[in-house]
Parts: structure tokens; sequence; C-alpha cells
């Protein structure tokens, strides 16, 4: 039986990293010339690494999708990035980061990786400033920072409501630089389509061109898979209607093992769904519940405008329930309370499933212009979609499906159970436990790309036999490509009734309706069979036009919900397997009286890491989680 | 909820090689609600019923900040709102009836890959040949010793928040990219981190620009006015005084 080894490093929580560094082996620089690395995605974690391991001399290769490495869904980040350099002199430190951190993930993740994060968070706002990436700042030009959820200090740098934006651009600007100088090669418009395992060892990949079809392997010493996360499995969700999960499910099906599924964080301030055609929610920044106040009418089925019902008539239920944090309460206490709301029939809008986010207050107190200053685009995003002003009425919100915490496990140098093959960002499980805390996935990317990768790669690169020059003969490559153009040879002979979109759409909403906000054993037996039956029909229903030689998008678009199809069970049996509550994962089975999430550490402290088996079950193997530093305590934030 | 109906005239091109020419489609009953990209979906998924092929179109975010789409609608680049991508243009902003031409980006050196897909990579060869500040992972200085006025900060930021659309070049009679390059090395050039490689920068853009086969500039202000991030024209005045000082200091740059 294959144990787990986390590769954590002894010591004190504060010297593991540096001990870890020090003692990580090293490629001299004439060697690194010899070595291919292929990164696979363009966002922050994959732009980065691509970007930093270029520099030190390495050969890389960097795959995207897109047209273009900028594109990435990073860029769509709105409020900020965490660091803990206490500018503000209001009690900051590595510590309370680290300590947040882990307290917001409902302690479901590993110590010393979040210890590192908080660590190397200091020098990602140096390199990014380096970088020229125009942070807010104050009129005697030191940088400017803002509170978020989930912490009592500020220590949220940011660019506007564009902070992903502008970090992506920093990131891409230096992957850029790179292969203007010829040390990374680009290949856009490419997507991957499966990993090649060669003795147990990863080795390459097999891609195709979306824009003429051809599929092709590309030989790799190490492998990085930097493809963000698996949102999307809902159909409906914040994320680009283009992020997917194939790649790390194709690597999971390949023996990567896939860390805590059902770990899926529901970002409270979206807007909400207006009608069934709709494509995608979008996201309304957290930073926004800085200044803006959560309420329902206290009356069920208040009908009134918002400015008709007074301030007595209102409940501020976040305030009144959490008096400590109020509106900045974590993501998950703050969805799961809308639900509640919106369940007991106190919802607004037109379909009652949306709560007011108010400025009113707020532009009182500071003037319209301040909080044109700080949320200005944002305003502007929520009027050209709901057409209305929300300087004047406030906004509707409701939760979304915005970012996923689980992912491909790693160990502590971000490899996954297959040797040579890493997982960066959102793409690994690792550093948010059961809940992530706002501004902490731009700042986990980029520490993944810029500051960690390119130590521990070299550790495993060392080893490697590198005296040959690597190639795609071996036939693990041909048998990849076969598999992969069989694949979407069958999604192209199926010529069914129904749209990939369309099943999607129903897969999707099995999933938000019974794995979401809150889940229950019953629900998730229930959902586990009709789930099946989707992916079933879908693989005689689907009906997807056109040919693999050429741009294809249906073809690109079933490929990758095929994937989905499979991950969303997975997610299920992951979910109700996990007999406890913790951060987003809310089983009504173990709540309190009040709604708050009740966790069993005596059974449930691990990390369920799921290995695929060839005839399409997994075992679970568990990796228990030590605290040493930090007390286990229920989350309150009263 | 108010629903309209629009007749659609589409580009339809199979790839870069073939003639392409204009394909009609009704779109009935579209919930004003909808966006612009959302009523090409309900075209294409009645398109793939009807057993043909969906319009091949780019997209991503929909929340106008990844810069995939790009269309040309009714003759204006991303639509009939100024300031917005065509991804967040609902379709409140149409009438009942109407006719809406739907075209590619149309430039030389953006070609046309499938119907309104272009390939707009001179973009990124622009960025590689300059538009970046030189400073390896790890050897930056700490943050707040780079203290920036904030006036400075924030021109430098609105520069910064071009979405690499192709809007301007669609929108320009000459397909140029000066606000695109202009709007990178507004960004770059007034912030101190930038200064080692102002000069380098600006005139090794300027040369992968015109490589690239854009036109020049003739100040019309088309671009700025079908920006959908409105980045100011005031950009290209900078570009080409950064340019003209590059070309007078020859030993500043030449490094």
């Amino acid at each position: 039986m294959f144990t787990l080894d986390s590769k954590i490093p002894e010591g004190n929580l504060a010297d593991k990293w540096k001990n870890h560094k020090a003692n990580l082996k090293l490629v001299a620089p004439h060697n690194k010339r010899k070595l291919e690395i292929l990164v696979v995605g363009t966002g922050l974690a994959g732009s980065s690494a691509a970007a930093s391991l270029a520099e030190l001399g390495y050969n890389v290769k960097v795959f995207t999708y897109h047209d273009s490495p900028r594109r990435a869904h990073s860029i769509a980040a709105q409020g900020g990035i965490n660091a803990a350099k206490n500018y503000r002199n209001d009690g900051d430190s590595v510590e309370r980061l680290f300590y947040d951190t882990i307290k917001g993930g409902d302690f479901r993740a590993r110590e010393a990786n979040v210890y590192r994060l908080a660590e190397v968070s200091v020098n990602i706002i140096d390199q990014c400033v380096a970088q020229g990436v125009p942070f807010a700042r104050e009129y005697g030009g030191l940088l400017a920072t803002r509170s978020f959820g989930g912490t009592q200090v500020m220590r949220t740098f940011y660019a506007r409501g564009q902070t992903g934006q502008q970090l992506l651009l920093g990131a891409y600007s230096a992957l850029s630089r790179q292969v203007g100088a010829g040390t990374a090669k680009l290949f856009p418009r490419t997507e991957l389509l499966d990993i090649v395992v060669i003795d147990g060892v990863c080795k390459g990949i097999v891609v195709r061109n979306l824009v003429t079809g051809k599929i092709e392997s590309h030989f790799g010493h190490a492998v990085l898979l930097c493809t963000g996360g698996y949102g999307n499995v809902y159909y409906l969700s914040t994320n680009a209607k283009n992020s997917n999960c194939t790649a790390i499910w194709r690597a999971h099906k390949r023996g990567a093992f896939f860390g805590n599924p059902c770990f899926v964080q529901v970002h409270p301030t979206c807007i909400p769904q207006t009608g069934d055609y709709q494509s995608k929610l979008t996201l309304m920044s957290e930073s926004l519940r800085n200044d803006g106040r959560v309420w329902v009418p206290k009356q069920k089925g208040d009908k009134r405008p918002p400015n008709q019902i007074p301030e007595e008539e209102r409940d501020y239920y976040l305030e009144r329930r959490y008096p400590a944090f109020g509106n900045l309460v974590p993501r998950d206490v703050a969805s799961r309370n809308a639900k509640y709301v919106c369940d007991e029939g106190r919802g607004v809008g037109e379909t009652g499933q949306a709560v007011y986010l108010d400025f009113s207050d707020a532009i009182r107190r500071l003037g319209r212009d301040v909080i044109e200053q700080r949320y200005g685009n944002l305003f502007e995003m929520y009027e050209k979609i709901t057409n209305e002003n929300p300087y004047e009425v406030p906004m509707r919100i409701y939760p979304a499906v915005h970012y996923t915490m689980g992912g491909l496990w790693v160990d502590y140098n971000l490899m996954t159970t297959i040797p040579g093959l890493y997982a960066l960002g959102e793409a690994n499980f690792s550093d948010h436990g059961a809940n992530r805390l706002g501004a902490s996935a731009l700042m986990q990317g980029l520490a993944d790309g810029y500051f960690i990768i390119p130590y521990t790669i070299g550790d495993y690169l060392a080893r490697v036999d590198f005296s040959k020059k690597g190639n795609t003969d071996h036939p693990a490559f041909k048998d990849a490509e076969k598999s992969a153009t069989d694949r979407l040879r069958k999604l192209l002979d199926i010529k069914g009734k129904k749209t990939v979109d369309e099943l999607h759409r129903q897969a999707g909403k099995i999933l938000w309706d019974y794995c979401g906000i809150t889940r229950n054993a019953t629900d998730l037996k229930e959902a586990l069979e009709k789930y099946r039956n989707i992916r079933e029909e879908f693989w005689h229903q689907v009906n997807v036009p056109g040919t693999g030689e050429e741009l294809n998008q249906s073809l690109e678009k079933a490929n990758r919900v095929s994937d989905f199809l499979e991950l969303g069970e997975l997610m299920i049996l992951d979910a109700l397997h996990r007999n406890e509550s913790c951060g987003c994962h809310l089983r009504e089975e173990y709540m309190t009286e009040d709604g708050e999430a009740i966790r069993n550490d005596d059974e449930y402290c691990y990390v369920a890491a799921w290995e695929y088996k060839k005839d399409g079950t997994w075992d679970l193997h568990k990796e228990y989680l030590v605290f040493e530093n930090v007390k286990l305590t229920q989350r309150s934030y009263k | 909820m108010a629903t309209i109906s629009v007749t659609l005239k589409v580009w339809r091109q199979k790839s870069r090689n073939d003639s392409g020419r204009f394909e009609t489609y009704f779109a009935k009953d579209i919930n004003t609600e909808m966006s612009f990209l959302e009523m090409l979906d309900v075209v294409n998924e009645n398109l793939i019923r009807e057993g043909k092929e969906p319009i091949a179109f780019e997209h991503d975010c929909r929340e106008g900040i990844c810069g995939s789409c790009g269309l040309y609608v009714n003759g204006r680049a991303h639509g009939p709102l100024k300031g917005t991508t065509i991804c967040q243009v609902h379709m409140r902003s149409f009438k009942d009836g109407e006719t809406i031409y739907v075209e590619p980006w149309r430039a030389k050196a953006f070609p046309i890959i499938k119907d309104l897909i272009v390939d707009r990579s001179a973009f990124d060869r622009i960025i590689q040949a300059g538009g970046f500040i030189s400073v390896d992972t790890g050897s930056a200085v700490e943050a707040n010793s780079i203290p920036i006025p904030k006036a400075i900060a924030d021109l430098a930021f609105e520069a910064a928040t071009c979405i690499g659309c192709g809007a301007c070049v669609a929108a320009c009679k000459n397909a140029s990219a000066m606000l695109f390059v202009s709007a990178k090395v507004t960004h770059l050039a007034l912030l101190p981190q930038g200064q080692a490689e102002r000069y380098r920068r600006v005139i090794k853009m300027v040369e992968q620009m015109d490589a690239e086969g854009f036109g020049n500039c003739s100040n019309t202000g088309a671009c700025e006015a079908e920006c959908p991030k409105s980045i100011s024209l005031t950009n290209i005045a900078r570009l080409n005084r950064e340019y003209l000082a590059a070309r007078l200091v020859p030993r500043q740059y030449d490094n």
C-alpha cells in the first residue's frame, strides 16, 4: 500500500523552510541548460514559475489554451493580495498571517505549508513592485493597504479593483522577457490532453493545437500543472468560461492523487442569476464588504423597495450575529448565512435569491468621491450588468461558486504523487484547508511560482539523468496520443440530440443543489445516482459538430465537460465520506443549532487524498494533519 | 421581463485562406437581460441542434477584463457602449427588430483564424521585444524603498489597465497599434523602476510594432473613443515624446 509522504521538514515551524532550502540539492548552471521543463497554464502560478525557471537557465516550454498568456483567469481577481509587511503597524506579522490562514481554513491545512506561504508573502510584494505593478499608494508615495475578510489587520495590497490583472501583467511581462530572450518557448492555443508516465515517472505531455487540431507530444524532465481550479464543474461559477479540470483530471487518472475534492469556496458577493440562459456569474470583490453593509428585511416576503424599508425593519444579520468581524466574516460564513436568510423567505429581488449590500452609510460617512476612489470600477461593472446604480440603490448579491481549495495532492515540494509532476496555484490542494481567505489566492499562486518551485524543483532535477537529450520516441507517448485521439473521435461520433452546454448545465445544477453551500448524506446519495445518469446520457446523447482537424470550440468544450462529469462524482463521494463540517463543507447533520460548523478532529483531521483505480473507483488515502503550533478550536468570529 | 427579436448578419470564414461571407441568423425572443455573448450562445445552441456549425468567437472571463472577446458590432469595436467590452453589453442596448452586423477585427496584423476569431499574437511579440522591466525573481529591493507619488502611480495604473483586446487597432482606419504600445510605454516610463530601460524599451517596442505590419497613427482618436478601458490618447503623445527622446540620446539606450 502506498503511503503518503508530505516531506515536511523537521525542526521548528519558523525554521523549516530555511533549513529545507539549505538542504535541497542544486543543479549547476551548465546542467540547467540540458533540462527541459514543461509549464502548463499561464496564470499567476504558471507565468511566475515559467519566468523564474527560465531566468535560472532551464529550458522552459509554456503551454496555454488562450491566444495569449495574459488572458488566464488570474486576470479577473479583483480585491487584493495579502502580505505580512506590517506597514500599518497594526500588529501584523508572519505568525499572524499564518494563524489567520490556518484558522480561516478551519484547521484542515498543513502548518508548514501555510507558514512558508506567510513567510514568502513579503517577498512577493517586493518582486511585483520591482516589475512595475502599480499598486495603490498613499500621498506620501508608500504602498496602501486595506482589510479583508477573516482578519483584523490591514494587510491587503491592491490595485483598485484590478489587482489580479496588474499582478498577472507583471508575471506576463517577466515571462515575455524570457520568451523574447529565447529561454522560454511559448505554445499558445495549445491544450493539454494527457500526461505521459514512464516507469512511474512523468516524462512529458500530449497536447492539441487548437487551431489545426494536430495532436503532438512534448518531452519534459519535469512537468508543472498550473491550470487553475475546477469551479466550472458547477457550470455556473465566477470562473472564466474556458477554465476546466482536464489537465489535473487526466493527471489524476494517470496516478496523481486528488486532495479534498469537495472543498469548494462559494463566494458570498456575486451578482445574482437572472435566467436559465445565464452563462456565468460575476463576482463583486470581497473588498466591498469593508464599506458595504449586508442586510435583508426582518419581515418575510417584504417586497418594498429597499429605500422604503425603515432602518428598524432591516436585519443586518452579519453584524448582528458576528459583532467582532461584522460584515468581514470569512467567505464560507457569509455565504451560508446568505443562504439561511433566503431559505427563510427573507431574500430580496425578483427571485428572492439575493441579499442587499448597501453603501449608503459609507457614502454618508466618507462621501461619494472616496467610495468611487475605492470601488469605482466595481460599481461601474455592477451597473453595466444590472442596469442599477449602486451609489443610489443597494447592490443585490448572492453566493456563487468561486474557488476550489481541493486539487491535486502535493507534498511540501509541490510534487504530486507522480515523480516529476508538480501542481502549483489553485491546481493543487495545499494551503487553504477547507476555506480560503480573501486575497490569499494571488498570494499562493505567486508564492508557488516565484519563490517555492525554483528551489524545490532543483532537488528533483539534480537526481534525474540528463546526459541524453530527451525525446518522445517511447511507446508511452504514442499510447497517450492514441488514447487522447480516440476520446475526441468518440465524442465526435456520438451525434446525439443534446448540446454540451445543455448537459453541463444539468450536471452542474445537481452539484449545486446537493453538493453546494450545505450538504447532507441523504441528498448526496441521491445526487450520486443522478449524476452518474447524466454522465451516461452525455456519452450517448451529446452532439459535437465539426471535425477534430480544425478549430472546433464545441469539441474543446465536450472534451472538458467529459472530465468534469467524472470529477463531479468524486466530489460527491468526498463530501459524503467526510462526516463532519469544516470550513466550506457544511454537512447539515454536523452543525450547531445556529448553523455553525461542528468539526470532528478525532476522526477527520486529515487530507483526503483519492487514488484513481482502473475500474473507475477510488481508494482513499489519509494524510493526517499534525498541529504542533496552533490549538484546534472551534472557529469563532463572534 | 422584456424580450426582443433581432436579425444577425454574421461574418463566417472557415479558415485564414478561405473567403468569408455574411450569413443571416434570427435570434427570437431574446431576454433583454442577456449579454450579447449569451445571445450568441443561444444562437449557437440552435445551430448545433439544427446540425450546423456554431459561430466561432473568442471569449473567456465575460467580465470585461481578460481581453479575449472582440467583435465588431454594427461597425463599432465592442458594440454600441462607450468604455465597455462586448461581453458586458446587454441586449437591452438593442431594439426589437434590429439588424445587427457582427464582424471580426479587421487588420493586416490580425489575420483571421476562423469566423470571428483573429490572431493577435503580434501584441505578445511587441511586449516580448521590450514591454517589461528586467528584474529577475529574487533581486527586488524592499517595496517601500521606492516611494512613488500617488499622482504618478495613478497615471501609470490608468495606462496599465489596457486589456490587450485589439479594439484600438480594429477601430483605427490605419490599423495602428499606437494606443496599445503607448499604454505600456507610459505605464513603465512613468515609474522609477522603469527608468533604466526607458529608452531602449520604446525603441524596441516601436520597431516590433512596425515589423508586425501595423499602420501609422494619424491622430484621429478612434482608438480612444472605442477603447473599452478608455485608455487616453495622451499616451500616444507621450509615446512620441519618449521615442523622440530615445532617438536623440542614443548613448542612453544603446546598451
